[in-house]
């Protein structure tokens, strides 16, 4: 267990910049989601921590040591990778045993630390096959066993549920929560999908170009996004953004952006959209609209809401503390 | 399911393999037919009439101490040509591998070797170990060392195995790298993080996964040691001294061609083709239960 500290970290790559100087503390046992669209530089920051990747410049503790020159095998960490990277050639049994067999381990503690990660994981039938004879569930497993029998401080994930179906996603992501909580180690999670960040993470990282955008709670974050950026990645639907020239003496900043759930179908409103289609859910139903300018609007409603036809004219409501404006650079005034 | 191409008549698949069907028999099945009919006659010393002596040109031969200790030089050269050339060529492609920047130009340059001819290899590497002029031999004078593969029977072994070997790295390096670089980098770094460091990594991770490699690359060097180094080995040594060199290969051009010894050297072409089944028949074994990862 250890916090990791990040400080001004920067990569490039020969002449490219890829990480453009982050800043984060980790408390001990905390769960750290970073997230990002695809290419903003997440697996890179990963595996500089891991030591997978050299920093160009900044600093990186791990427990409160300075751990930029330190090799990977040396900063008390374990790794789960998004392809699982399993040793082909080995038993389940000895895919989780090799760390500790390096570490020479006597054999008897080995045998016993497999076994509980085996029983945890519920991997017990399969210690003797091979990666090749598992389900892609079971390989996840398997290498989530490997991370934790060598009882590292510092658990670190990069899409490790991006290869698996939808439904054992979200049941892989209730036990990886489960067990970082049981074992009480500090993680640190890559993902792509915003609603496994948002029900994974004590905390998360938005992530956009090489720069965290915004850090925080996922509550406060959704509530409270910092940029026009975060606003836009975090939620589904995604948040709407007007132009504010189309609502004249709203606000001087550029753009407005309203999330689906803040806006309301009501007789009188402040802004007139056409019905493109609905979408009904079930418990809710998307409407999707058209304002002046040709934007498209997502509101969403109560199932229990009359629906609007096709092509009808509708007025579009809104509370001013909902609205966010954005400036022209994008960040929240 | 696989996808396989289907031909309407019997013709055109039947045209489309003659080419390979007729080189095969001429140059293949005719000859062998021919070895193995031979073996079992001894030419007069005029080549007028043949001799039936039905196993007798191989009683002959296994109880001749000559070819049997050919036997013996063909394994300790097909050995070391083989542990040399595969040695060597898989510390390259280890070092190419983890290059980032350049590999190419390595790659191209270690290719070269394999383009030389090996008759043309034995004379290069003749020339630079020749006993008078050549300028290996005249620096290991000045060292101190006596070089004279002409008449010292270690060095003339060793002299062939590195002309044969050598233009062998370059067809086992491009397998070897072509290995290593189909086992996932995230493998790798997986066992960085689990204390492996870099010669462990290699012997219980990079070198069992690149098993499937090295098995098949045994295979097609210990044919290449047996059968295509003869030019190598005519070239240096002609076979000597003392038949030091005398491979099986190289036995059945000296008995046959030199010696005119045609029965004899026919009943060592069979015993030839009975080795080279056996090894493609593992070969194949080997290849149809192949592991994949
Ligand atoms: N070894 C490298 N050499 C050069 N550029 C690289 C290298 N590795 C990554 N990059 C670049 O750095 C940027 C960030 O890559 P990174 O893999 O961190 O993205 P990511 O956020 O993990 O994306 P994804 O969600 O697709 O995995 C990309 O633009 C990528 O092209
Ligand atoms: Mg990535």
């Amino acid at each position: 267990m250890a916090t990791v500290t990040l400080r001004n970290v920067r990569k490039s790559f020969g002449k490219t910049d890829v990480i453009h100087g982050v800043d984060l503390e980790i408390a001990d046992g905390e769960f750290i989601v970073i997230v990002g669209p695809s290419g903003c530089g997440k697996s890179t920051l990963l595996r500089m921590v891991a030591g997978l990747e050299t920093v160009t410049s900044g600093e990186v503790e791990i427990g409160g040591r300075l751990v930029n020159k330190v090799e990977p095998m040396d900063r008390d960490i374990a790794m789960v990778f998004q392809n699982y990277a399993l040793y082909p050639h080995m038993t389940v049994f000895d895919n989780m045993a090799y760390g500790l067999k390096i570490a020479k381990v006597p054999k008897s503690e080995i045998e016993d630390r497999v076994a509980t990660a085996a029983k945890l994981l519920q991997l017990e039938e399969y210690l003797k096959r091979r990666p090749r004879e598992l389900s892609g569930g079971q390989r996840q497993r398997v290498a989530m066993g490997r991370a934790i029998v060598r009882k590292p401080a510092v658990f670190l994930f990069d899409e490790p549920l991006s290869n698996l179906d939808a439904k054992l996603r979200v049941q892989m992501r209730l036990e990886i929560k489960a067990l970082q909580r049981e074992l009480g180690v500090t993680a640190l999670y890559v993902t792509h999908d915003q609603v496994e960040a948002m029900t994974l993470a004590d905390r998360m990282v938005v992530m956009n170009g090489g720069v965290a955008d915004q850090v925080g709670k996922p509550l406060d974050v959704y509530a409270d996004p910092r940029t026009e950026f975060v606003a836009g990645f975090i939620g589904s639907p995604p948040t709407n953004f007007l132009d504010t020239a189309l609502l004249p003496g709203l606000s001087t900043a550029p753009s407005l952006g309203i999330r689906p759930e803040h806006l309301q179908i009501e007789d009188q409103g402040r802004l007139t959209a056409t019905v493109s289609f609905a979408e009904a859910l079930g418990a809710e139903t998307l409407i999707h609209c058209r304002v002046a300018g040709g934007r498209q609007v997502t509101v969403r409603q109560d199932a229990l809401h009359h629906i609007p036809a096709e092509g009808e004219s509708v007025q579009l409501n809104w509370a001013d503390a909902d609205a966010m404006f954005f400036d022209a650079n994008g960040r929240r005034v | 399911m696989e996808k396989r191409v289907t031909f309407k008549g019997i013709w055109l698949p039947i045209l489309l393999v003659l080419p390979q069907l007729v080189i095969t028999v001429v140059f293949f099945f005719y000859p062998a037919g021919q070895a193995i009919w031979q073996s079992l006659f001894i030419p007069d010393p005029f080549g007028l009439s043949m001799q039936w002596v039905g196993l007798g040109n191989f009683e002959y031969l296994f109880s001749d101490p000559y070819y049997r200790a050919s036997f013996v030089t063909t394994a300790v050269f097909s050995i070391l040509v083989t542990v040399v050339s595969m040695g060597v060529a898989l510390y390259l492609a280890v070092l190419a591998d983890r290059l980032i920047k350049g590999s190419g130009v390595y790659r191209t340059l270690l290719i070269w070797p394999y383009a030389v001819a090996p008759a043309v290899a034995g004379v290069l590497w003749l020339f630079m170990f020749n006993t008078r002029v050549g300028v290996v031999a005249w620096y290991l004078g000045l060292l101190g060392y006596d070089w004279n593969h002409v008449l010292n029977e270690g060095e003339a072994m060793g002299l062939v195995v590195v002309a044969s070997a050598w233009g062998r790295i370059s067809y086992n390096f491009l397998f070897f790298l072509a290995g290593l670089q189909a086992i996932p980098k995230s493998v790798i770094e997986a066992a960085a993080i689990d204390g492996a460091h870099f010669w462990t990594r290699f012997r219980t991770i990079v070198f069992p996964l690149l098993s499937p490699t090295t098995f098949f690359l045994l295979v097609v060097n210990i044919i290449y040691a047996f059968f295509e180094t003869f030019g190598v080995i005519h070239t240096i040594t002609s076979g000597g001294p003392q038949q030091a060199t005398t491979i099986l290969v190289y036995k059945v051009f000296s008995d046959g061609f030199v010696g005119q010894d045609l029965g004899s050297s026919a009943a060592q072409s069979v015993v030839l083709l009975f080795l080279v089944s056996i090894l493609t028949v593992v070969q194949f074994k080997f290849i149809e239960r192949r592991v994949h990862y």
